[in-house]
């Protein structure tokens, strides 16, 4: 594909991307049925669950899991709802038909997406550290706070990729319904509210199916609580679900188009 | 003809489109030239959308070729410069008027200035505005705005005026003068026949996914000119369909209903014929019947 063009330098294509996500940002952000739970929800469930029910006061360890754990189930809202729901209206409104038509950079929607659940990825996790130094008492080296924060940033991508799945299967008034049925028991049987050790044992025996297990576990090794299986074997499933999603997501997209258009 | 010298902007050529057994489209030949407005007619169904879909690139041909501008839709080269406004496509509700304008400029080599799109499209006062809040003519108007944004040289307009008033649409009217006097050329598709008749240079009709008429709206014109009579009569619809100038005629829920070339002399052998006859009504044949017309004649 012909991008760049002499009257079209690399300038004026980066500034579409950059365009596209501010408007990306624009619209998040007033859109008061993303932000409130995305970012509130993640901070009250820690508060309650991690600090105040959980008595972890004094008890590091503990509140360094939750942390870790409260991290993740916060962005994979941000990213299965900010592209679950998105995706789903915008291409019942045929958005996203008219953004093929424009001659739009290729891939500027998906960058402008990504890049904005990154953002809110990381006010939520700037939210639950303030949280954790101030009210639950943890204490880590400046290197694990940057590498939470880095988890959480980078965490959004799987379940960026399976909420854009979701988007391509149900419709747009569908799709919180179906989110929340997907994202709430994953969040709560991958140990994400409260540790699978003290959970029923073929919960924890279970865990390893959902991909949140095994961005907790990569959140967790940082904290030193997680359960010692390897890095590398989470990443690779984390990149697999992501790669799997996507493109079957994309398949889908092309064959709506070609239906619908 | 003068127009076989005008350059060719985006063409189908022999083009077909099947969705599994059912047939969109088939042996489409259909060029669009520069300086032109073009109006593409038809019934819902009749596969308009289709072949816009594939000028544009969102719809691969099953058969035939496709060419815009040179080049293939896909390449953003040839898509960089053409305008694009869609029927089917509504706009983010939560992004403000100004937003959308800006974004969509930036995909342009060289597009107007934002005041001048304001101007051309009438949105004075409405760049703040996010497009949830705009009324159903104001958000047309902004699609206008964005489809026009990039200079175009091919514009594809897809039912521009649905759902416009009166004045909004002569306003919409106006704007499309202009931009085909500054060189522009246009795809229009209406269900309207008057705003075919009062924009086209060239009005195509498909029907069936088959084209039934190509000409200049004069030629056009002259082919759906017909008059449709209504009336109740005891004069039965086998007679009628006899007399000279008379095309159709048909009884529907006791309605004689009659399609003729002229309507005076048809009229004046029905009253000589049926004194009784009662709720006479005579109308210029609407565009869809005409449709139905032209592709009865085809078959």
């Amino acid at each position: 594909m012909n991008t760049m063009t002499a009257d079209f330098p690399m300038s004026r294509i980066l500034r579409c991307y950059l365009l596209e996500a501010r408007c990306e940002f624009m619209r998040l952000l007033r859109t008061p049925s993303f932000v409130v739970p995305c970012l509130s929800f993640p901070a009250v469930f820690y508060l309650l669950f991690g600090v105040i029910l959980g008595g972890t006061r004094g008890n590091s360890g503990m509140a360094g899991y939750l942390l870790a754990t409260y991290g993740v189930f916060g962005i994979m809202g941000v990213a299965l709802f900010g592209f679950g729901v998105t995706v789903a209206i915008e291409r019942e409104r045929g958005f996203l038909t008219l953004k093929r038509a424009l001659p739009m950079p290729p891939g500027a929607l998906l960058f402008a997406k990504t890049a904005m659940a990154m953002v809110f990825a990381s006010m939520v996790s700037l939210i639950l550290a303030v949280i954790a130094l101030t009210m639950a008492g943890v204490s880590l080296a400046p290197w694990q706070w940057l590498a939470l924060f880095a988890v959480n940033v980078l965490g959004v991508l799987p379940f960026a990729a399976i909420g854009l799945l979701i988007a391509t299967l149900c419709s747009g008034q569908a799709s919180p319904a179906i989110i929340n049925l997907i994202y709430l028991p994953m969040a709560f049987l991958s140990g994400l509210w409260m540790p699978l050790s003290i959970l029923p044992g073929w919960i924890a025996g279970a865990a390893p199916v959902w991909p949140s297990y095994h961005l907790a576990q990569i959140a967790l090794h940082v904290v030193g609580r997680d359960a010692e299986q390897g890095i590398g074997l989470h990443l690779i499933y984390l990149l697999a679900v992501t790669v799997v999603c996507f493109l079957l997501a994309r398949k889908r997209l092309l064959s709506l188009n070609q239906i619908t258009a | 003809m003068q127009s076989e010298s005008m350059a060719v902007l985006a063409e189908l050529r022999n083009a077909g489109k099947q969705y599994g057994p059912l047939v969109a489209l088939e042996n489409l030949d259909l060029s669009l030239r520069a300086g032109e407005l073009t109006a593409l007619l038809g019934p819902n169904g009749a596969g308009k959308s289709t072949a816009i879909g594939m000028l544009l690139g969102l719809l691969k041909p099953t058969s035939g070729e496709v060419c815009l501008l040179g080049r293939s839709p896909q390449d953003l080269a040839a898509r960089r410069q053409i305008g694009v406004m869609l029927q089917s496509a509504e706009l983010p509700d939560s992004n403000t008027v100004g937003e959308l304008l800006e974004l969509t400029r930036s995909y342009y080599a060289a597009p107007l200035s934002t005041r001048e799109c304001v101007d051309l499209a009438g949105l004075d006062g409405l760049l703040g505005r996010r497009y949830a809040k705009l009324s159903g003519g104001q958000q047309r108007r902004v699609q206008f705005a964005l489809a026009v944004c990039g200079r175009p040289r091919l514009l594809f307009l897809d039912e521009p005026t649905t759902g416009l008033d009166v004045e909004a649409r002569q306003g919409l009217w106006q704007a499309i003068r202009e931009l085909v006097a500054s060189g522009c050329s246009i795809l229009l598709t209406t269900h309207y026949l008057e705003e075919a008749e009062a924009l086209a240079d060239r009005v195509v009709v498909i029907n069936h996914g088959h084209c039934v008429a190509d000409g200049t709206v004069a030629q056009v014109r002259a082919r759906v000119a017909q008059r449709r009579i209504r009336c109740r009569s005891s004069i039965s619809a086998e007679a009628v369909a006899l007399w000279p100038e008379v095309r159709h005629a048909r009884v529907d829920s006791g309605n004689l209903e009659i399609i003729a070339d002229s309507a005076e002399p048809v009229v004046r052998r029905l009253l000589a014929e049926d004194a009784r006859l009662h709720d006479l009504e005579v109308q210029r044949a609407g565009l869809t019947e005409a449709f139905i017309e032209l592709t009865r004649e085809a078959a």
